[in-house]
């Protein structure tokens, strides 16, 4: 059913990025392809993994910012994975019943047995959280590691999603956000913690947390911006695009 | 959004087929034709024909065509359920309207009436599916649904002048939807270019990270160094100097110059007649394809604002 459900319990089970002390170190991205590609989802499909251009799925990617300007501005680490939002519009679109969220705890899921990878999903979520496997023909996302957090043959604090339980600065945390004296809860109202693009109305589970004022030196990973540029018909071998191109360019 | 061109060339056909499909409906529950076999014949492979190259051509992105039978399931709250529910529905009165009038000799209004209503909601709901997006301003507006209803009955009532011409079927009320669809579709698309260029409603990089409060967000680095399925899927973007052209050339040759013709052509006698609404036809069937193709390529989406967008 992408119907979402009725009678949904207060769980809501979710994560709070701390913005301000993620040093931005793709340890939790990594960490999460290593266990999900063996796990609930599995696998994380990579295409030409030693090619010149390896391309994959993943369920959490780290992006970077600067905001602001001079001493002012900082640099923020981004890391991005499903918010597990409480109104999901690509669970409601799926024409098949394959995406779903739990009643029991409101993680958004894929039922890879009954998608037929119509892609709808991913332009519902305005957050890019779902990746289209094309070996598999199926779409994927993040799972919260359910394989995880409810697996009794881990030690208990091993039960958590597996880029928490990685990350050394310990920026990620895991927990009931339904529950108004969870720690995390506690952290959101603590630190004012928000919501990702608010006006959209998914109302995302997942919080962020952001930078203290104050501090105006951040770190940076030193890797080249590649800001986005208008695609030329040019750059690419397809003659019949270079014609257009041309011809629409007299 | 990238334009794929098996849904370019899914809607753009089943659009024009379905409303020729309304039409024939529409003419036979207000008992304007005669129940010519060879009429019929033509009339249902032509519009039939459109409506099944469609939707054979609309499985052809899934990932599992062998599984689309699934999608018939969730029509409580996806729109792209209930559109194919209509679809399938569709050929039910479509049948039972063909064999009447084929078979019998007699025209059903009330099957003329359900195949119309039937074809029109078909066509609604495919729009829906669009306009349902919120992640994609350029999508979810008030513009989508009647510019996708205007531009399927500019498509369908020309094809339908042109079988009127050719078949004994009554011609003057033909031109007349032909001729209102067309000049719907360009004051709609004309409306949704002003919308979309209007900047309205664009939501910010400052809002998708949340970090406005600092100053101006842009992106430092990207998350990864190759492209990634976001980025192919949601990531097409077209230079602005070809979109402008584009759309001038959806205007005119979609438009503007077969509502020329057809008016030229009612003025103008036998063959004359027929030859300037063939010439329609093709110009509509180029300007269609390449309006929805912009429909696609200009629209952006949210997830483009993690990845060095300013606004969507």
């Amino acid at each position: 059913m992408t119907s979402l459900p009725a009678h949904a319990s207060d769980r809501k089970l979710g994560l709070v990025i701390d913005l301000d002390i993620c040093v931005g170190c793709h340890a939790c991205a990594v960490n999460c392809k290593e266990w999900n590609t063996g796990g609930h989802m599995a696998p994380l499909t990579d295409y030409e993994a030693w090619g010149d251009s390896p391309a994959g799925v993943w369920f959490n990617r780290i992006h970077a910012f600067e905001a602001g300007e001079g001493a002012n501005g900082r640099t923020v680490h981004f890391p991005k994975s499903c918010l597990h939002c409480a109104q999901p519009a690509c669970v409601t679109v799926c024409p098949t019943g394959a995406s779903f969220k739990r009643a029991e705890d409101g993680i958004v899921l894929v039922d890879e047995d009954l998608c037929i990878g119509c892609k709808l999903c991913s332009w519902a979520c305005p957050y890019g959280a779902r990746e289209f496997d094309e070996d598999v023909g199926v779409m994927k996302k993040c799972t919260l590691c359910i394989d995880r957090i409810y697996n009794d043959k881990l030690e208990e604090v091993d039960r958590v999603p597996a880029c928490v339980a990685t990350c050394p600065v310990g920026a990620r945390h895991f927990g009931d956000l339904g529950d108004p004296n969870s720690e995390v809860s506690k952290l959101v109202a603590e630190r004012e913690g928000y919501d990702l693009m608010p006006e959209l109305g998914y109302k995302p589970t997942n919080k962020y947390l952001p930078p203290r004022t104050g501090r105006a030196q951040a770190g940076c990973t030193g890797a080249p911006a590649k800001p986005l540029s208008e695609a030329s018909p040019d750059s690419t071998g397809n003659k019949l695009l270079r014609w257009l191109d041309r011809a629409l360019s007299r | 959004m990238h334009p794929a061109l098996s849904v370019v060339l899914f809607t753009s056909a089943s659009g024009g087929g379905y409303f020729m499909l309304a039409l024939l409906g529409l003419f036979g529950a207000g008992d304007a034709l005669s129940p010519d076999p060879l009429s019929g014949w033509v009339a249902f492979i032509w519009s039939l024909g459109f409506v099944t190259f469609g939707l054979v051509s609309s499985t052809l992105h899934l990932g599992h065509p062998e599984r689309a039978w699934r999608a018939f399931s969730q029509w409580r709250s996806s729109w792209l359920s209930r559109e194919g529910v209509l679809t399938i529905f569709t050929f039910l009165p479509a049948a039972i309207y063909a064999v009447g009038w084929l078979f019998l000799g007699e025209i059903w209004r009330w099957a003329g009436a359900l195949l119309s209503l039937s074809a029109v909601a078909t066509v609604c709901a495919t729009a829906m599916i669009y306009a349902s997006l919120k992640p994609i301003r350029a999508w979810h507006n008030l513009w989508t649904l009647p510019g996708y209803l205007a531009m399927g009955l500019a498509s369908g009532a020309l094809w339908f002048t042109l079988w009127a011409e050719l078949m004994p079927a009554p011609q003057k009320p033909a031109y007349d939807f032909a001729a209102i669809g067309l000049l719907l579709a360009a004051v709609i698309k004309l409306g949704y270019w002003h919308f979309l260029d209007s900047g309205a409603h664009a939501i910010t990089a400052e809002s998708a990270t949340g970090l406005g409060q600092f100053g101006k967000v842009r992106m430092l680095t990207a998350p990864h160094t190759e492209e990634n399925y976001l980025l192919k899927e949601m990531g097409f973007r077209i230079a602005r100097k070809h979109a402008q052209k584009l759309r001038r050339i959806a205007l005119f040759a979609g438009f503007v110059l077969p509502l020329a013709a057809v008016l030229a052509a009612l003025l103008t006698p036998h063959i004359g007649d027929i030859i300037l609404l063939a010439v329609a036809i093709v110009l509509n069937a180029i300007g269609t394809v390449t309006e929805r193709w912009l429909f696609f390529a200009e629209a952006k989406h949210t997830v483009m604002l993690y990845y060095g967008a300013e606004r969507t």
